[in-house]
């Protein structure tokens, strides 16, 4: 479960987040959506605890982000914007390597990779070194080793980034089987139909603000539109161009 | 926090032992072939200095049948002699022919001028630009000075006057430096070398630790783990100390080897390189691969690139570097307060010890202690900028 509540950063001059509330629960799939530069990265690296806001509060699991960021990062898995790995090491030691500054050692660890690289479908690649590897592979190694610690809360920064269909289709998949499993997934995107093929929840976010949030179908309902994506080109106004 | 320290250091140091392109540059290039280099030149400029000094000189002599007695003279010191005549023009085509080729011409007038007890006139024929016909032709004319000399002494006696007329002043020098100590000016450059070698020895790791991970969009992934971003650093930094004293004990052994191959002894030089000496300056050295470690980190923290941070580290290569340099120039000796200055000590320390010199345990515990506060320092500053949010770039 993330609680956001009135949240706000500012680089310098440049508000990035200005008013960003919202919440994602556990077994559901929260988009954040928005054009480029909307605030939506920041809003997800202020709750992976990279950066600190200037005002409001953000609790992962009831711990605030700001007071104990540690505690926060033990309960979340992180796909962070370009995810990249140590290309001098293999995939399977990519992962072992996080899992063990998440404290994880001995037969548990090598478990749970096994369990990671068959459940990613990564066996074929898993003992070679990263160098080299495709967008594909590399999205795989950096889920894999954001899920070792089977964190409750997934963090996931413009995944489908660089992707082709096949492995969009796949990693789609992978996000549903997260809800099932009983994660709280959020995402964020700037591609209207990976929002709405997926979440439970879409939260729209224009210039540093939440413009409207609810269910995809609640959205449509409010705003009129026949699809999500006029509804989107409703909510932000027309003259907001989307990347 | 010794879990992570661990955790992060053997990962760094499997990625560099597997990159071949940068453990070949860290470890092997300045380390291995520094000192090779260094022996090889130094020998090899040492062995034209031995053998020119005993060489035989060749010298060309135009003229020779004006001049007997000067001829048998050259001859008796050691000259090589070639009796050839020429004209000018031929003279000129002849040393452009060899460059080395030193030329002794005597005129016809030098009999007549010799003894009517006017300075005779001599020429010498030589290309000044080339080093070895400069040698030589130095070499003749103070040949030439010293017949010269006999000549006028000889004068003196015919007229009744003592030679001593002529000489109110005699100089006798009396050189006091040893083989050993003699020899620390061209040791000077080992303990440069050593430096050098071993922080080149962890600057890609520190560069590929630091730039490399935020380049390669891995840094964030990682400051996203439930472990302080101070320990992840102070592991960093370990890693690329471990490497300079991996980068420390290859230079000293390599040094150590190299220098039996430099001719020292030839010119009245020593070197004192046994294992206890080397012992000696990996002890002294040792706490410097810490401070050298935490420097190129926190220099490397500042950069966005790879490449960038291979430009600025490059530079602050040469800070360590300065105070041999001063030492160096300024002919600084070891001193209580000198030993306070990270580099500059273990330069003096290990001049010292080169020289033959007693280790004073006082000095080593000065700077090995004041070395190691800076190194800690530096290494908290790193962990300090990385909690920084512009880390991130």
């Amino acid at each position: 479960m993330i609680e956001v509540e009135h949240l706000g950063k500012s680089f310098g001059e440049v508000a990035a987040v200005q008013d960003v509330s919202f919440t994602a629960g556990a077994g559901r799939i929260t988009g954040l959506l928005g054009p480029n530069g909307a605030g939506k990265s920041t809003t997800l690296r202020i709750l992976y605890t990279v950066l600190q806001p200037d005002r409001g509060r953000a609790l992962v699991d009831g711990i605030d982000v700001i007071r104990d960021p540690l505690g926060a990062r033990r309960r979340i898995g992180v796909l962070t914007h370009s995810a990249g790995s140590y290309r001098q090491l293999t995939a399977r030691e990519n992962i072992r390597f996080f899992g063990r500054l998440h404290g994880m050692g001995g037969t548990v660890l090598e478990r749970r990779i096994d369990e990671l690289v068959s459940k990613l479908d990564m066996a074929p690649f898993a003992d070679r070194r990263t160098a080299g590897f495709s967008q594909g592979q590399k999205i795989k190694v950096a889920l894999a080793r954001a899920l070792v610690h089977s964190p409750a809360i997934v963090l996931l920064d413009e995944p489908t980034n660089g992707l082709d269909v096949m492995a969009t289709r796949a990693l789609r998949e992978l996000i549903r089987e997260l809800k099932t499993e009983g994660h709280c997934v959020l995402f964020s995107s700037h591609v209207m139909q990976e929002v709405a093929a997926l979440c439970d929840e879409v939260v729209i976010i224009d210039k540093g603000r939440v413009a409207a949030s609810g269910t995809p179908a609640a959205l449509q309902d409010r705003f009129g539109g026949t699809s999500l994506e006029e509804t989107f080109v409703k909510v932000l106004g027309d003259q907001e161009g989307l990347a | 926090m010794i879990r992570t320290l661990l955790t992060v250091l053997g990962k760094e140091l499997m990625e560099t032992v597997r990159d071949r392109r940068s453990l070949l540059s860290s470890l092997v290039l300045t380390p291995l072939f520094g000192p090779l280099l260094f022996a090889g030149g130094l020998s090899l400029s040492m062995n034209r200095a031995i053998t020119s000094l005993d060489d035989a000189i060749p010298l060309a002599v135009a003229g020779a049948d004006h001049a007997p007695n000067l001829v048998h003279f050259l001859r008796q010191r050691g000259f090589t002699l070639t009796l050839q005549d020429a004209d000018d023009e031929g003279l000129r085509a002849w040393i452009a022919e060899d460059v080395e080729r030193v030329v002794l011409v005597v005129p016809e007038s030098f009999g007549t001028q010799l003894a009517a007890g006017e300075p005779a006139r001599l020429q010498l024929y030589a290309d000044a630009s080339n080093s070895r016909a400069e040698r030589y032709a130095s070499r003749t004319e103070r040949a030439l000075q010293e017949w010269g000399s006999i000549l006028a002494s000889l004068r003196l006696q015919a007229r009744g006057i003592s030679p001593l007329v002529v000489q109110p002043l005699v100089v006798d020098q009396v050189d006091l430096s040893t083989p050993t100590t003699r020899s620390t000016l061209v040791l000077g450059m080992l303990s440069y070398l050593i430096v050098l070698a071993t922080l080149l020895g962890g600057m890609y790791l520190a560069i590929d630790a630091t730039a490399g991970e935020r380049e390669r969009g891995s840094l964030e992934s990682l400051l996203t783990l439930p472990v302080p971003r101070a320990h992840l650093i102070y592991g960093k930094v370990l890693a690329s100390a471990l490497f300079m004293t991996i980068a420390l004990v290859l230079v000293i052994v390599t040094s150590s080897q190299a220098i039996t191959y430099i001719p020292l002894e030839e010119i009245g030089m020593s070197a004192n390189f046994g294992p206890a000496i080397a012992l000696g300056i990996f002890v002294s050295m040792l706490p410097f691969t810490l401070l050298g470690a935490a420097l190129l980190t926190v220099v490397a923290s500042f950069t966005r690139s790879y490449k960038e941070a291979q430009t600025w580290l490059g530079a602050v290569l040469v800070i360590p570097t300065l105070p041999i340099l001063v030492a160096g120039l300024l002919d600084v000796k070891a001193a209580p307060v000198l030993m306070l200055i990270p580099s500059m000590s273990q330069h003096l320390l290990i001049q010292g010890l080169l020289r033959g010199e007693p280790l004073p345990p006082a000095f080593l515990a000065v700077s090995g202690l004041s070395t190691l506060a800076f190194g800690v320092l530096l290494t908290l500053l790193a962990g300090w900028l990385y909690r920084r949010e512009r880390i991130l770039g």
